[in-house]
């Protein structure tokens, strides 16, 4: 007895004339095709990264500031809080931990969201000058929760990892993760919907607001980029 | 869902004198026609991009088998479940075997135009399992009771004063009629349903060979809600949507979201690999991925295999001046407009959808703003040769064609025919030069008067330069 795979598959080879698999031959043209990678029409090679990530990103309804260094994002976070008339406690994805909250005057608990909690801090994997977007990508420490479930989603991202389009982000992604993460998630600007009378509102099921902080200079992210990468290494070994 | 596809000419009719309806469509010239051609003039050359685009869904196409199994085997390895249903049926009994096996009491829904063919939210309420539709659209359709009109803005037919109602009515609240207000009153009925279902359903817009990854796009963040928070999740789609790798993805993602609302990109795109690992804090503990044949295979084999390219953005619908005035709901069945008229006859049988490869003017608008050139005018003339072909066309009608086959045929003939013809229009034209009612044509005549001819035909008139 044939399962419903083959006879769904035998179908479709039928309909390209064939009765089984491709040729020897051109299945390795097919998985030559897969492993070069190559991209499609991508603009932007004149593109001042940063300057166009940030337009862009503003373009989504992100608000944005920036940060010297690591160290001055939890004076920012505060800052942006406190305008915002947010109480200054917070959930921090554990990437974040080391960071010192406590001495900007936040109340920051490094686990994974609930729903109670209202504004959510996370770091970014990278960030995609074309369109202004944030990428998460999940992890122990990088729960996606965090950038979803609070009304306030603040994003710290490292001004040396905003890279060009998607497709560079996918080439970073397979250059420094060993293995393809669970969960990828291109975020571009707070939840939204046009679904009554094609009207824009903001804070659909995710997000109210996603503010970006760009942290411009400063080893400190690469550092822990780098450390968290051996880490899990480390973990894996 | 159940098909009524066979009416569309009493259906169109009803609509057309729906003054609410006309109001609500007037949306997508307002709003998603011009956003489109905004967006699209954004990209350095959208020509360039388009192309690149139709190959790849050609590529997939023409190897799907090996790209298919491709898929299989990268999902599989992180700890993914592959199903294959060759019928909507299907679909529906393994995704309630999953629920059941799993003790499923409630599932919370993100969009899916193939759950909408399966039907699959009665087949999981018959099963005693509790399905929400999250997705704004998807949930007030459900409150009412209908069925989407749109594949991309599936409440497009309905006005703000409409969901006020339902809402006040269904949600026993006092009635708001900001749209901000009700956004929220959703959000607020929704949310706890995203925190205590323990199945996750969604489509998948693509699904990635190279990793085994499916991927969804989303304004709301109900995919990612659906995609992260229940233990169990399950993503169901067309084996046409293999694509074969990220970068592939990439260049389709610059088409989709600036064709459908006319966004660079979607708010959310996910991208999910597998099930959770043993260190993270969230994500699914299973995740299966349904393979609906339904028919898919069928089209491969056929002269509308071009269709399957489809990425279902919805400008075709958009852009088509019979959509725009008579909606989704008149093509009575799932996908409507353009790439609905080649589908349902596909899907369903030409017999069972006769009205719909007529259901358009052929002005080429949709063919035009398909981001993966889908010639649909071509598509349909192709179905109307089929029905001709096999004799499904009125009488009346296979006798006009063939007297004009003949007639054509003879130039002498034709020379005589037509320009007694144009007399005869001239004549009936009278002093005003307007015909009130045309012979064979009351239809046409019936809302307007038709410019009479000149009187000689063009060939006499080209005949005379010489």
């Amino acid at each position: 007895m044939s399962s419903a795979r083959d006879r769904i598959l035998a179908s479709v080879r039928a309909a390209l004339g064939r009765s089984g698999a491709p040729p020897q031959a051109q299945q390795g043209a097919l998985a030559a095709y897969i492993a070069a990678h190559s991209s499609g029409p991508c603009p932007g090679a004149d593109w001042d990264l940063l300057a166009r990530f940030q337009s862009r990103a503003l373009l989504l309804s992100s608000t944005l500031d920036d940060a010297e260094t690591m160290a001055g994002v939890p004076a920012a976070v505060a800052r942006y809080l406190a305008a915002q008339g947010l109480l200054p406690q917070a959930v921090v994805s554990p990437e974040l931990a080391r960071l010192d909250w406590q001495g900007a005057g936040i109340h920051a608990e490094a686990r994974r969201a609930q729903a109670h909690d209202l504004v959510g801090i996370t770091g970014s994997y990278c960030a995609i000058a074309e369109t202004g977007t944030l990428v998460m990508v999940s992890g122990a420490s990088a729960p996606p929760s965090n950038s979803l479930l609070p009304e306030t989603h603040i994003a710290i991202v490292h001004a040396a990892r905003i890279v060009r389009c998607m497709e560079d982000a996918f080439a970073l992604l397979r250059a420094e993760q060993p293995r393809w993460p669970r969960s990828v998630n291109f975020v571009s600007g707070p939840s939204r919907t046009a679904d009554i009378e094609q009207t824009i509102v903001l804070g659909a099921h995710g997000p109210y607001r996603v503010h970006v902080i760009v942290a411009r200079a400063g080893s400190l992210a690469a550092e822990a980029d780098s450390s968290q990468c051996h880490a899990r290494a480390r973990q894996r070994s | 869902m159940h098909a009524t596809s066979m009416h569309f000419k009493s259906r169109a009719a009803e609509k057309l004198a729906d003054g609410d309806l006309r109001a609500a469509l007037d949306g997508l010239k307002r709003r998603f026609v011009p956003a489109r051609a905004a967006a699209i003039a954004e990209l350095d050359d959208f020509e360039a991009v388009r192309e690149a685009a139709a190959e790849i869904r050609d590529r997939a196409l023409e190897h799907l088998d090996f790209f298919l199994e491709a898929f299989e085997r990268n999902c599989t390895a992180r700890g993914a479940v592959v199903h294959w249903a060759e019928t909507w049926a299907d679909v529906n009994a393994i995704v309630v075997a999953i629920a059941r096996d799993n003790g499923v009491r409630k599932a919370v829904k993100s969009k899916s135009m193939v759950s909408e063919e399966c039907a699959l939210n009665a087949a999981l309420e018959a099963a005693g399992i509790a399905v929400v539709e999250t997705d704004l659209g998807e949930y007030i359709l459900q409150l009412g009771h209908e069925p989407p009109s749109h594949i991309i803005a599936p409440v497009i037919h309905k006005t703000r004063d409409q969901v006020s109602d339902l809402f006040a009515a269904k949600h026993a609240s006092p009635r708001k009629t900001d749209i901000g207000e009700l956004t929220r009153e959703a959000r607020e009925r929704l949310r706890p349903h995203f925190l205590s279902a323990d199945m996750g359903i969604t489509g998948a817009n693509f699904i990635v060979a190279e990793t085994g990854s499916t991927l969804i796009v989303t304004n709301e963040g109900n995919g990612r809600m659906a995609t992260t928070l229940p233990r169990v999740h399950v993503a169901i789609t067309g084996i046409e949507k293999v694509v074969p790798t990220l970068e592939d993805v990439a260049t389709l993602l610059r088409l989709l979201p600036r064709s459908a609302t006319g966004q660079s990109i979607s708010n959310y795109v996910s991208l999910t690999t597998g099930i959770r690992d043993a260190a993270e804090l969230d994500g699914p503990e299973q995740f299966h991925v349904v393979l609906l044949d339904g028919g898919r295979s069928r089209i491969l084999a056929s002269e509308v295999r071009a269709i399957l390219r489809c990425i279902r953005c919805g400008a075709c619908m958009n852009h088509c001046p019979v959509y725009q005035s008579v909606g989704g709901h008149a093509y009575g069945w799932v996908y409507p407009g353009p790439m609905g008229s080649v589908l349902t006859p596909s899907y369903l049988g030409l017999e069972n959808a006769l009205d719909l490869p007529h259901a358009a003017t052929l002005c080429n608008q949709c063919g035009v703003v398909c981001p993966v050139k889908i010639p649909l005018p071509g598509l349909l003339r192709k179905l109307r040769e089929q029905q001709y072909e096999r004799g499904l066309r009125p009488w009346h009608e296979r006798m006009a064609l063939a007297g004009w086959a003949r007639l054509a045929a003879h130039p002498r003939l034709y020379a005589l025919a037509t320009s007694l013809a144009a007399k005869l229009l001239c004549w009936l034209g009278g002093h005003e030069r307007r015909i009130a009612r045309l012979p064979f044509g009351r239809g046409w005549s019936g809302g307007r008067d038709m410019p009479a001819p000149a009187g000689k035909t063009f060939r006499a008139l080209y005949g005379k330069q010489d």
